[in-house]
Order: structure tokens, then C-alpha cells, then sequence
């Protein structure tokens, strides 16, 4: 049996470029997780800086979906 | 993109791709002056939040009802979740109207992305996530020129107490992260979640329904799991639409706050 994939290349380029800020979004989270976990009446202040990373992380990730389109 | 050929069925499945983001109601594919979907869908939210706010406002007493409690909720949580706590309780309620606005609009267009027979997110269209973040940008460098004026605004994007060598360096990368990175990741973001949240229902949906009408066995099971993925992943884009109102705001209250602080 033989089978024909056809699409396109960019969104594997995508994939491999989505791991970056796959990681850095996890070492965001766990960060701010540790800190609430360790003194959780300071959650209201890092929440706010806990999204800000994971807002500027994403968007690298963001931009490969984007160019994987757009090229 | 090229469709994707299911090769033991020999049956062809068209994936969705951006194509399936052009709905013009009125006028053609090629004139510039198209009614699309998504901006009837933006004058209906405006027309929602403006019903909803007036209803949850008209009748206002100490013990609030439904209405108004959720309204005070959203208010609350822009106003002391976001705005005073990154523009600083002396300046935070001159923006209030701006950001208010821009929570209550991003939140219902976003929800539109699975509100059943809406079911389309305006924001994945990028002309909307454009003006939004147009409003922002203007807002910021406003309220900062006025603050400090132009030469000094200019001045305050290298924080002092540098070597001369480095002033330059930081002063370009200062000035292509407030004038160019900014806006363009502050559009991005909020398009490409609500474009590539659509796609990924989409691909699940319409999978689970060709795999369904058109499978043998094997595919009708792999089509089963794929409609119990799109009900997960329905709720998970619940999640991204509140998180991405959220952001949003956030950030335009956080570069508001930037532009107003005294010193770095």
C-alpha cells in the first residue's frame, strides 16, 4: 500500500520552531507556581508578571505560526 | 495548501486552510468595500456590551442583582486587577474607560469564537487586532510625549548610569522594541491565538465528520475521538479567549504604566 502526503513544509518549520517557547512557557509557569506555592499571599503580584512572560514567549511562537502561512 | 489525500480510502478531504476565514455577506472577492461576517459580528458585540452595561447599570442598589454583580465583577477585575496595579493608583482611572473597553470588546469577540451559530472569532480576521492595537500604541506614546516631551521621552528610553559606549546599543534596541516589537506582537498575539484556535477546531470538526461519513471501521472509531477532541479542545479555546482578552489589556496597561513612571 503505498500513500502520498502532500502540504506544506512550512508548518513542520513551525512545529520545531514552536519547542522554543514550548519550553520557556513551562519554565514560566513552574516558576511562578513555586513562588505561590512558597508564599501565597504574593500570588496577586506575580500573577501579572507570570502572564507577561508567558505573553512574550508566546509570541515567538506566535510569529512562526504566522510566517508558516504567510511564506 | 494542497489537499491532504487520505491514502487507504482514496477519498479526498479538503483541510481547512485561511480560506475558510473570507465570509463577505455583501458586495464581492475582489471589491475593497466588503460587508464581512466578522464586521457584522464586531457591530453586534458592540450593540451587546452596550445593552448589557446600560441593563446592568439601570437599576443600581446596595445589594446588587445577576446583572449587575457580573458587571461589577468585569469592572473590578479591570480596575484593580490590571489598571491600578500597573499604572499606579495616582493615574489609573483616567485609562479606566480605555481599558474597560477594550476588555469588554476583545472578551465578547473572542467568545463569539465558540458561541454556538456565531461560532467564528472576529479577531481572526487581522484588520480588527490591527485597530485595537492601533488605539494602544497612539494611547501610549501619547500619554508619554506629554509627560516628559519629545526630546525627553527619547531621553528616558536608556535608563541612566551607563557607560557611553552602550548608550547607542540600547538606545536602538529601546527604540525597535517601544516603536516597531510592540505593536506588532500586541496585533499578533491576539490574531494568530484566535486564527490558529479556529483552524484547530476546524481540522477536528470537519476530520471527525469526513472520517465518520466517509471511514471504514478503523476511521469511524479515529472519527468518534476526534468529535470527543473537539469538545476538549472547545473548552481549552474558552480558556485562551478569556486568557488573550486578559493579556491584552493587560500589556496596553502596562505600556500605559511604562510611559507614565518617572524613572526606569
Amino acid at each position: 500500500m503505498t500513500g502520498e502526503i502532500s502540504g506544506s513544509l512550512n508548518l513542520i518549520g513551525f512545529g520545531l520552531s514552536a519547542i522554543g517557547p514550548g519550553v520557556g512557557i513551562g519554565l514560566i509557569f513552574a516558576a511562578y507556581i513555586n513562588g505561590v506555592a512558597r508564599q501565597p499571599e504574593a500570588r496577586g503580584m506575580l500573577q501579572p508578571i507570570a502572564f507577561l512572560g508567558f505573553a512574550l514567549a508566546e509570541a515567538l511562537a506566535l510569529f512562526g505560526l504566522v510566517l508558516a502561512f504567510v511564506l | 495548501m494542497s489537499p491532504l489525500v487520505l491514502a487507504a480510502q482514496g477519498e479526498g478531504f479538503t483541510p481547512p486552510g485561511k480560506e475558510d476565514f473570507w465570509w463577505p455577506i455583501l458586495g464581492s472577492d475582489t471589491s475593497a468595500w466588503t460587508l464581512t461576517r466578522p464586521a457584522v459580528m464586531a457591530l453586534l458585540s458592540v450593540a451587546l456590551i452596550a445593552w448589557f452595561l446600560l441593563a446592568a447599570t439601570r437599576h443600581r442598589s446596595i445589594i446588587p442583582g445577576r446583572l449587575q454583580f457580573v458587571g461589577e465583577g468585569a469592572y473590578g477585575f479591570v480596575r484593580e486587577g490590571i489598571a491600578r496595579d500597573l499604572i499606579g493608583s495616582r493615574d489609573f482611572l483616567k485609562f479606566m474607560p480605555l481599558l474597560f473597553t477594550q476588555f469588554t470588546v476583545i472578551l465578547l469577540n473572542n467568545l463569539f469564537g465558540i458561541i454556538p451559530f456565531v461560532q467564528y472569532p472576529t479577531m481572526s480576521r487581522y484588520g480588527f487586532p490591527v485597530a485595537l492595537a492601533a488605539i494602544t500604541y497612539i494611547t501610549f506614546h501619547a500619554v508619554g510625549f506629554r509627560k516628559k516631551g519629545f526630546v525627553g521621552y527619547f531621553k528616558d528610553l536608556v535608563p541612566p548610569g551607563l557607560p557611553g559606549w552602550i548608550v547607542p546599543f540600547i538606545f536602538v534596541l529601546e527604540f525597535v522594541d517601544k516603536f516597531i516589537t510592540r505593536p506588532l506582537t500586541l496585533s499578533l498575539r491576539l490574531f494568530a491565538n484566535m486564527f490558529a484556535g479556529h483552524l484547530l477546531l476546524l481540522v477536528f470538526i470537519l476530520g471527525a465528520e469526513h472520517m465518520l461519513l466517509t471511514g471504514g471501521p478503523g476511521l469511524k472509531v479515529a472519527g468518534i475521538l476526534s468529535g470527543v477532541l473537539a469538545v476538549v479542545m472547545t473548552f481549552f479555546e474558552l480558556l485562551v479567549e478569556v486568557l488573550q482578552a486578559y493579556i491584552f489589556t493587560l500589556l496596553t496597561a502596562l505600556y500605559i504604566g511604562g510611559a507614565l513612571a518617572e524613572e526606569h
